[in-house]
Formats: structure tokens, C-alpha cells, sequence
């Protein structure tokens, strides 16, 4: 049972991860047009260098 | 004038020199806060990745666009751009891109952008769910038989999680139940805050008591699904706005007041009857009057639906809100601000509007019935098991926790905005777009549907029918003259030969006569093109304009109103689900009976004043029947407002779109009749999903108030119910 002093934090580190995770994307409007950057990385125009 | 390369404004330069020279009221008003403008277009036609770079590279290499950025899920571009770019100067650029555009009001756009409170319950649902998901991993080992220590530090790491996840994403429901319990009554938050805190406090005590049960994992459950819940009900919510302050909006603030022979800007608010108004060409009465001095042409078709302008002179009266087309007019104020017409209007949409937020939504009919029941249940479990155990308050306050857990309304949380969420998606990718949250359930009562004529059957702007009859010489002799005047007719004219592949001829001093029409010079001879009586032709019997050669010779241009497409479609349609269709119209009775025969609509009115439609609208109500007004006028807002659903196409004026429910995003007009079929299936799925909620509870809450529920029962039940009636919201098609 020793393992789980381990697990544990170790889980709620990976846990605390994803909603920092979560936290930023919020922050930096990601689902503002869930459609629209589906259908952005189908068109050729910033292929060869990153928008700017 | 960045945008300059509009044709329109490049003629209307050397027709009326006055009119570019001296800015419109607006636009005094509009230049007193130079900075970049943000402009929002609706887009409904937008639908795959190259519509996003053909819009967005379109606008882009305009001059004066920043930058411009397609929504696609919300079918919207965002346009950053100098100050002096409109979004009416970038709707023809994006029809030659082919897309219909239209321009979307700062109110939307501030109830979307800078969307505080739905981030925020976002926000909430998401710490909400990361909890819910740990602590589950540490319930599920607990309840597959962890015991003694291992259990007690289980339980304790998920009250460490639970007990601040519960204190920041529960604060919607303690803030409202806190409300409510100050203005006197329970609303649904108040049994879901006293489950929350009761089970949080019960669980904290038999953790420290090393008891075997502690319900962390129902606790934050409870909050997640209810916050799910909550922001799909915000979402719906975030749409819907007042009206009222929306149509005073729409007076023009200044106006220009001739004093002892001087100009003058002022407020309109600081008028008085007897002060002398200029209005120039192109801008809006800003009060109730009678014309001194000058002669115009007058559109009046958002106020009364007549499609055709009439013609000013001294002595006509005139209302707030008509726009003054050709000529300068002087106009004697009999009515201003509060006593305008516009006004009265105004007022009539806020007596509808506050009859029309007392009704009562299924929703609230559930919370109402549920919450003493939920109490009462409670209440008598702990008092029960309190007489039977011989006063173990632990055990009783556990009895009537669990009671509360369980039939908390997370089901009942989710039933109606699940349904909404669905129904306005499905409703949305059909270009309507839905406000209000309570438009599904009263538009699946309706029984009758009252369309209006100009602008909602029709196209509302009139369009020439017999081009094929004219030379070409008399064509582009027409359109060099129609081209210099923002005279409805004389745009349609212009723009249908400009269709029609001929170019206009080459004049020379073309000039406007306010009131008559465009006289110009061909080749050193006189051409005219305005009313028949002026260029010496016979007047004929329907709506036309007529062209005066040099040899005498006249050309009659006739025109007729346009059919909405999708029109014929949508009477049918609704004819056949079997609804009372009626036409009302301000237009006069001729045409009205005319579109009314070629649809197939046998109940028709015309000549009606805007009074007279609210009155219909009220007299059917009393009658029995639930109206659908579908219009677009300002002559139909009170009617909008006083029917128990309304919709509006989305070129309607601002009033007129605020007032109704639904705003129709495209140019057809059929997915009406889709609307209410969908509104029927939805208001059917939200019942289900109450009854399947009930059903739940009728099993569940039996097994709790004998004392059998553990947190394991809690959990299933309560996440088995919130999934089944998702999922039968989305049966929705």
C-alpha cells in the first residue's frame, strides 16, 4: 500500500496539469469558433511560415 | 473617404454637391468619437475554409481594414479598421465576394465578446469537473472496499478537494438562493445550496468520526451537472436584450435648428413645437412636424410598409423616423422627444414587452412544484427516522441528506437547457437565430401566423419588370440618369441595367430636381427620367418612372415589389401543419390583394396603421388564438411586441429585430415554417425529459428515505438521469 504515497500525488499533480491546462485556454479565447479552427488548417495560407 | 470607391457615393458627389458637403446628423454625431472602429457583419451563408480566406483575404485588401477575422461558429467576421470605415460601406464588397452580409448592433456584440459571466461559469464547470474526476478515482476505490486508514485517507485527500471546489463553483447557486431567501421565496437554488452545504458538512463529520459513508464525489457531481446546466442557459440567455431601449436609440440625437436664418446643431431632446428643423437629404425626421419650406420624396416604408415614396411638400405633415430622400426639407416642429410618434411607438413595445416576460416557462412551473416537495420530503425523513432510531440525530441528518442529494434536480437542471441548446443549434445552422430563451415554448403554441407585406413576403425594395421592352440607348440613357440618385426606383433602375450588361451613357450636368426626378444632357440635349407628369408622358396605372428622350419620345420603367424567396414556400408550408395564416399590411389594397391571391392567403388586410396591427394582434389574442408575427417594420414593432411569438428578417430595422423573438439571418424567408415544427419537438422533449427526471425520483427517493441510499446509489443515479436527458435532447431533428 506504500505505492499509493506515490499515486496519489502523483495523480492529482497530472490532474492539477490538465486544469492549468484548461485555465490557459480559457484565457486565451481557444473556444471562441471551434468550427472555424476546424476548417483554418485545411487552407494553404500560412503553410509555408506562421502568421506573424 | 477611405471607401470612396463605392459608386454610389463617387455619383452622388456630382449630383448633389450640398448633400456630400454638409454631413448628415448621424454623421456629426458618429464623428464626436473618433477611434478605431470594431465592426461585426453577420454571415450566414459562410460555411467551410474557403469562405474564411476568401472573406478575409476580400476585406483585407480593402483600404482602411486592420485586420478581419471570420467566426466561423458563429458565422460572423470581426473587422478592425479605421475609424471612418461603416459596415455599411463593406456589404456590397462582401455581395461581390457573394455573401449576403449584415451589419450586427454593438449590444450583440458586447453580449458576445466581452461575455464575462459565461466565462466565468466556465470557468466554475471546469474546476467543478476536474474535482469531480479525482475524487471519483478515490470513491471508486472506497467503494470497492477500501477500508479502516486506507478509507479515511481517501475520504479526507477528497474533502481537501471537495470542500474549496464546492465553495468557488457552487457561488452561483448560495449567490441566487441568497437572493431569493431575502425577497421571500425558494427558488430551485435554495434546496440545491442546503444539499451542497449539508452534504459537504455531513461528509466533513463522518470523515472526522471515521464513519463509512461521506458523499464529496455527490457534492461536487451535483455542482458540475448543474453547471452544465447553467451556462447552457446562460448561453441562451446572453442573446436575448430589451427592446424598448433599443428602438429610443433609433431617434437621431441632434438635429439641425434654423434660428434668425443660422444653422445650429442640437439635441433633439432640447426642441420645442414651433422650432424651425432642417433635414437633409439622406437623414431621418427627427420630430413630428409640418414642411415650411422645400420639396422631397419621403420613405415612408418602415413606418407604415407603403413601398412607394410619396412626395413632400409645404404644408405635409410629416413623422419622426421617415427619412427624407431627395431634397433639403424645412420642417416646423409639432412634436418632439417624448411626444413624438416614434416615441408613443416606443412605449407601446414596452407595455407588450413586460406583458410578454410574465410568462411563465415549463421550467418554472417544475421549480415551483418541486421545491416545497423536495423540502417537505426532507424534513419529514429526518423527523421520521429522528421518532424510530429514538433520536440519533447522525443518522437522521444522514437519511435526509441523501434524500436531498438525490433528488436534486440535477435532471431538472439540465431538461430544459439541453433541449434549448439542441433546438437553437438546429435552428441556427437554418439561418434563425433564437433570443429569448421562453421563443421555443411559445412558438409551439401558436395556432395562428400574421405576416406582414413590404420587406417580410416581399423584398420590400422595388424592382423594375419590363427592361426587355426599351432599347438599348433608352437603357443606358436610364441608368446614366438613375445612377445619380439615391431615389429607391432610380437605384433598382440603375442597378438592373448595370445587371443587365449595358453601360451608362455619358452625360453631362446632371442635376436632381428635389420632388420630379434627374435631368441631364446628352450630346447638348435634354434628357429627363422622374414622374411622368414632368418629363411629358402619359402617368401610367402602376408604379413607374419615365424616361424623356430629346425627340419627344418617353420611355415608361415599371416596377413592381420583389417576393421574398422562400415566400410561396413558407405559406404553404405553414398552411399545411395547418395554422390560420392572415396578411396584414400598411401598403395600399391593390397590391396587398394582389400578393395576398398569388400566395393562396384568403384573410387579408391593408391600410392598416401600426395601432391597427398591434390592435389585430391584440384583438386574436383575446380571441383565443396565439399569434406568430412575422414582420419587419417599424409600423410592426408594437405588433412584434404584443404578439406571444415574433419573428423578423434580419434586414429589418433595429427595433423591429429587437422586438421579436427570432431574427431571420438569411434572405429566405422558408425556415419559418421549420421553426415551429421544431419548436413543437422541442417543447415535446423538454416534457420527457421532466417526466424522466420524475421517474427517476419516484425510484430513487423511496430507497433513500428507508436509509438504503449510499454514495454509490447517489452517483448513479444522479449521473444516469443527467445523461439520459442530454441524450434525449439530442434526439432532437
Amino acid at each position: 500500500m506504500e505505492i499509493l504515497t506515490i499515486l496519489i500525488p502523483v495523480s492529482l499533480f497530472l490532474g492539477g496539469l490538465g486544469l492549468f491546462a484548461f485555465f490557459w485556454s480559457m484565457k486565451n479565447r481557444q473556444y471562441e469558433d471551434p468550427e472555424g479552427d476546424a476548417r483554418r488548417i485545411l487552407t494553404t495560407q500560412w503553410d509555408d511560415k506562421p502568421k506573424p | 473617404m477611405t471607401l470612396a470607391a463605392d459608386p454610389q457615393e463617387h455619383l452622388q458627389v456630382s449630383a448633389c454637391p450640398a448633400c456630400v458637403a454638409a454631413p448628415s446628423a448621424e454623421a456629426i454625431a458618429r464623428a464626436a468619437a473618433p477611434r478605431e472602429a470594431r465592426l461585426m457583419l453577420s454571415i450566414p451563408q459562410a460555411h467551410c475554409a474557403t469562405c474564411i480566406s476568401t472573406v478575409e483575404e476580400g476585406l483585407s485588401a480593402l483600404p482602411g481594414i486592420r485586420n478581419a477575422r471570420v467566426n466561423l461558429t458563429l458565422k460572423r467576421v470581426l473587422v478592425e479598421a479605421e475609424p471612418q470605415v461603416t459596415a455599411e460601406s463593406l456589404i456590397p464588397h462582401l455581395a461581390r465576394l457573394g455573401y449576403e452580409a449584415y451589419e450586427l448592433d454593438a449590444g450583440v456584440l458586447s453580449a458576445t465578446e466581452t461575455d464575462r459571466q459565461g466565462r466565468e461559469l466556465l470557468m466554475r464547470m471546469g474546476v467543478a469537473g476536474f474535482s469531480m474526476m479525482n475524487i471519483m478515482l478515490l470513491s471508486v476505490a472506497v467503494w470497492s472496499g477500501a477500508t479502516d486508514a486506507t478509507r479515511d485517507l481517501f475520504h479526507w485527500i477528497s474533502g481537501m478537494i471537495a470542500i474549496p471546489t464546492v465553495v468557488f463553483a457552487g457561488q452561483p447557486f448560495f449567490a441566487s438562493a441568497w437572493r431569493g431567501l431575502k425577497a421571500g421565496r425558494l427558488g430551485m437554488d435554495f434546496p440545491i445550496s442546503l444539499a451542497l452545504v449539508l452534504a459537504s458538512g455531513i461528509s466533513i463529520y463522518e470523515t472526522s468520526m471515521s464513519g463509512r459513508h461521506a458523499y464529496f464525489d455527490a457534492a461536487v457531481m451535483l455542482t458540475f451537472f448543474l453547471l452544465v446546466g447553467r451556462y447552457l442557459d446562460h448561453r441562451t440567455r446572453a442573446v436575448a436584450r430589451s427592446a424598448a431601449q433599443e428602438l429610443a436609440a433609433l431617434e437621431v440625437p441632434r438635429a439641425i435648428r434654423l434660428a434668425d436664418g443660422a444653422e445650429a446643431s442640437v439635441m433633439v431632446a432640447d426642441l420645442r413645437p414651433g422650432d424651425l428643423v432642417l433635414v437633409r437629404p439622406g437623414g431621418r425626421m427627427p420630430v413630428d412636424g409640418v414642411v415650411v419650406s422645400g420639396t422631397s420624396e419621403l420613405d415612408r416604408s418602415l413606418l407604415t410598409g407603403e413601398v412607394m415614396p410619396v412626395q413632400a411638400g409645404p404644408n405635409q405633415i410629416v413623422s419622426a423616423g421617415e427619412v427624407n430622400l431627395t431634397g433639403p426639407l424645412t420642417v416646423r416642429v409639432t412634436a418632439a422627444g417624448r411626444d413624438s410618434s416614434l416615441s408613443r411607438m416606443a412605449e407601446l413595445v414596452a407595455v407588450a414587452e413586460s406583458a410578454r416576460t410574465r410568462y411563465t416557462t415549463l421550467a418554472d412551473r417544475a421549480a415551483r412544484a418541486y421545491s416545497p416537495l423536495v423540502h417537505l420530503l426532507s424534513f419529514s425523513a429526518f423527523g421520521y427516522w429522528m421518532w424510530a432510531t429514538g433520536g440519533d440525530i447522525r443518522f437522521a441528518i444522514n437519511i435526509s441528506a441523501a434524500t436531498l442529494i438525490i433528488t436534486c434536480p440535477c435532471a431538472l437542471g439540465l431538461a430544459v437547457p439541453a433541449v434549448v441548446t439542441a433546438a437553437s443549434g438546429k435552428l441556427f445552422r437554418k439561418g434563425l437565430l433564437i433570443k429569448s430563451g421562453s421563443a421555443l415554448e411559445r412558438l409551439a403554441e401558436v395556432d395562428t401566423v400574421v405576416f406582414d407585406k413590404t420587406g417580410t413576403l416581399t423584398m420590400g425594395a422595388p424592382e423594375p419588370t419590363n427592361l426587355g421592352d426599351h432599347g438599348p440607348q433608352a437603357l443606358a440613357l436610364a441608368a446614366a440618369l438613375a445612377g445619380a440618385s439615391s431615389h429607391p426606383l432610380a437605384q433598382s433602375l440603375a442597378a438592373a441595367v448595370r445587371a443587365a450588361g449595358v453601360a451608362p451613357a455619358v452625360l453631362d450636368d446632371v442635376t436632381e430636381v428635389p420632388g420630379y426626378g434627374i435631368e441631364g444632357h446628352y450630346q447638348g440635349r435634354r434628357v429627363r427620367l422622374g414622374r411622368a407628369e414632368w418629363v411629358g408622358a402619359e402617368a401610367p396605372a402602376v408604379t413607374a418612372t419615365c424616361l424623356g428622350l430629346p425627340d419627344g419620345t418617353t420611355h415608361a420603367f415599371t416596377f413592381a415589389d420583389a417576393l421574398r424567396p422562400g415566400a410561396a414556400e413558407v405559406v404553404a408550408a405553414v398552411l399545411a401543419q395547418g395554422y390560420r395564416v392572415k396578411l396584414i399590411s400598411g401598403d395600399a389594397a391593390a397590391p396587398v390583394a394582389e400578393l395576398a391571391a398569388r400566395l393562396g392567403i384568403a384573410d387579408w388586410t391593408a391600410g392598416a396603421l401600426p395601432q391597427d396591427k398591434a390592435a389585430e394582434v391584440a384583438r386574436l389574442t383575446a380571441a383565443g388564438a396565439r399569434v406568430l408575427m412575422v414582420g419587419d417594420g417599424l409600423n410592426d414593432t408594437a405588433a412584434l411586441a404584443a404578439a406571444h411569438a415574433s419573428v423578423s428578417p434580419a434586414t429589418a430595422l433595429d427595433a423591429a429585430r429587437v422586438a421579436s423573438d427570432i431574427v431571420l439571418l438569411g434572405r429566405d424567408i422558408a425556415p419559418v415554417a421549420d421553426a415551429l415544427r421544431i419548436a413543437r419537438q422541442a417543447t415535446r422533449r423538454m416534457r420527457e425529459n421532466f417526466a424522466i427526471s420524475a421517474a427517476y425520483n419516484v425510484i430513487a427517493v423511496p430507497v433513500a428515505l428507508v436509509g438504503l441510499a449510499t454514495p454509490l446509489w447517489a452517483a448513479a443515479a444522479m449521473s444516469l438521469s443527467s445523461i439520459t436527458v442530454a441524450l434525449n435532447a439530442m434526439r432532437l431533428r
